[in-house]
């Protein structure tokens, strides 16, 4: 690897970006064809992080600010992955729309290249600039409906977003400021030999990282803009940024915890104040999800409590030896299960919502009867969330919660699988309304082929590593062999 | 009296609790935003007293990280306010208290 191919991925989606923007200006008759070159940039960033796989060619690049590795490449086949899918459920939506065709499907571009950045940045300066390149977009995008509610809910993420990447900073900040560097090596050196004597000062900055981070992980106490964005932002950008951005937090958390605050002067205390920030995400998450009547706004809840669950993996590391990394696996095999479910659950509702005008589940009744393929598709997903087999979602949980219990954390393993009984609860009353509910409309509903294709393809995909998870597992845990043993 | 590192880190960790205090409690969009600006412009001060006060390799590293975060703080607040604006047309004020739309 060397000059453009380090940044090969992120510069097949740009350059797409541009060609979208000028295909907008140039050629407004064939506007139609702006979603498929989006389509076709991230197929060829997928195909060129395949190059470094198959030439097994992984290395750090400019001065150590990233990190091309395996880990990074799990996450660009991710985050190229949810991109697909969420312009695929975006297009009913932005033809209906008119306005700004090319602008949406730039800004969610964009986006994935700053997502793609984060997930590879080893450098706290890198960090900051990739974090942003994926949040102002989203911001953008939250506010692009027309509606007072859209515009109300871009505001509120904005500000609030604001707020956490300040408190980061401060974090980072301080961070630089004791151990003077900005590379992640160069702090996990000092924590090591030097960490002692400054505990206290890490452990402020510590706690400023998980505040600013925490934000957008959407886990308690930093969870307060979820429901109103969810709610509020346009569906299809719900959709991207309840997996997109919570993927990302979750990887480069991953990566500064597991690499500069590794030694074990510190490394108790984040797992603590971890496990605490997941059991409050899973109790608070799931109960305020019961009684919600707006299904965005439920799944606004319920990507909270899932949150909680993927704390758990970044709470089990008191373990030694190779095992130090099973949490890391855990949480890794656990997003990309979500990634798709969410999507999938996503994808039906913004069909739904479209043909029946509501968001609000009482209007859920009797889909099964107007349109069988979304009702089940939906029911299937909602499945998948609970973590019931034949689905991926059983899996990523049993895997988890296994990585808790290894790490002697049972009583968090307690409250998690507690609050997965009450979760079913929520997820599949909807299902009930869905099947045994009545509804005065009898009309059928046609789903467009590309909602039908997105919702098959995420179906499929949870059905699959449902009953062979065997690929998914081993493709975290090759990712996360980066973070040696301890 | 010498002013040392120290003398700036805490005038950097007052202005950070000022415009915190300034976010989380002005009702206006534009007073919120305003301390949002207090707290990056505090961040930018401690890293650059770290920056000047150590001698470490990485000296220049403090001060690239102000000019990304002045860049970036900049590309945010036209962003913000371009919300605020589309806010305004929409419900005729940018008091957040009375942003209440999005309710169970």
């Amino acid at each position: 690897m060397n000059g453009l191919d380090l940044v090969g991925p992120q510069l097949a989606v740009l350059v797409a970006a541009a060609i979208i923007l000028l295909v907008d200006a140039l050629l407004p008759d064939h506007r139609r064809i702006m979603p498929f070159i989006a389509i076709a940039g991230l197929i060829a960033s997928a195909l060129w992080t395949t190059s470094w796989v198959v030439r097994d060619d992984y290395q750090s690049a400019f001065g150590g600010t990233l990190s091309l590795d395996r880990y990074a490449v799990f996450f660009y086949y991710l985050f190229a992955g949810i991109t697909v899918t969420v312009v695929l459920a975006s297009i009913d939506w932005v033809n209906r729309e008119g306005r700004g065709q090319g602008e949406y499907y730039m800004l969610v571009l964009i986006t994935c290249s700053g997502l793609m950045f984060l997930s590879a940045a080893r450098d706290l300066i890198t960090i900051f600039v990739a974090l942003e390149i994926s949040s102002i977009p989203q911001y953008i995008l939250a506010g692009w409906g027309k509606d007072a509610r859209s515009s109300e809910a871009g505001l509120k993420y904005l500000m609030l977003g604001a707020i956490a990447s300040a408190l980061l900073l401060y974090g980072m900040a301080l961070l630089y400021g004791v151990s003077g560097s900005t590379l992640l090596p160069e702090i996990a050196t000092f924590v090591a030999n030097e960490g002692a004597a400054n505990r206290s000062l890490l452990i402020v900055a510590m706690v400023l990282l998980i505040a600013g981070f925490g934000f957008k992980m959407a886990v308690v106490p930093f969870q307060m803009w979820v429901p109103d964005v969810y709610q509020g932002a346009p569906t299809p950008v719900t959709a991207f940024l309840s997996v997109g951005s919570k993927a990302a937090a979750f990887a480069v958390v991953l990566r500064i915890f597991f690499e500069a605050f590794r030694a074990d002067v510190v490394s108790d205390d984040w797992s603590m104040i971890f496990a605490v920030l997941a059991a409050a995400s899973m109790i608070l998450g799931n109960l305020m999800a019961i009684v919600q009547t707006d299904i965005k706004r439920m799944l606004g809840y319920s990507s909270i409590a899932q949150a909680g669950n993927f704390m758990v993996g970044l709470a089990a590391i008191s373990v030694s030896g190779h095992e130090f990394t099973l949490g890391a696996s855990a949480v890794l095999l656990f997003l990309a299960t979500y990634a798709f479910t969410n999507l999938g659950a996503f994808v039906a509702i913004i069909a739904i919502s479209q043909k029946i005008g509501s968001d609000q589940i009482k209007d859920y009744a009797g889909l099964w009867q107007r349109s069988p393929f979304l009702a089940a598709g939906l029911a299937f997903c909602l499945v998948s969330l609970t973590g019931i087999p034949p689905t991926a979602g059983f899996w990523a949980k049993m895997y988890i919660f296994n990585a808790g219990i290894r790490a002697d954390l049972l009583w968090l393993v307690i409250i998690g699988v507690l609050s997965s009984l009450v979760s079913a609860f929520y997820y599949l009353s909807v299902a009930r309304q869905m099947f045994l509910g009545a509804s005065e409309e009898t009309g059928k509903l046609r789903t467009s082929p590309a909602i039908g294709l997105s919702l098959s393809a995420a179906v499929v995909g949870v059905l699959v590593f449902g009953i062979v998870p065997m690929p998914l597992i081993s493709a975290a845990e090759h990712a996360v062999t980066i973070f040696a043993t301890k | 009296m010498t002013v040392g590192l120290e003398h700036f880190l805490v005038v950097g960790a007052l202005l950070f609790c000022l415009g915190l205090a300034v976010a989380l409690s002005k009702r206006n969009a534009i007073g919120v935003l305003m301390g949002i600006e207090l707290m990056l412009n505090a961040v930018n001060l401690t890293l650059l007293s770290f920056s000047r006060f150590q001698d470490t390799p990485h000296k220049v590293a403090g001060q690239t990280f102000v000019v990304f975060v002045i860049t970036v703080a900049a590309a945010e607040a036209a962003v913000a306010l371009a919300l605020a604006v589309s806010v305004y047309r929409n419900r005729q004020t940018v008091d957040v208290d009375q942003l209440n739309l999005l309710k169970s």
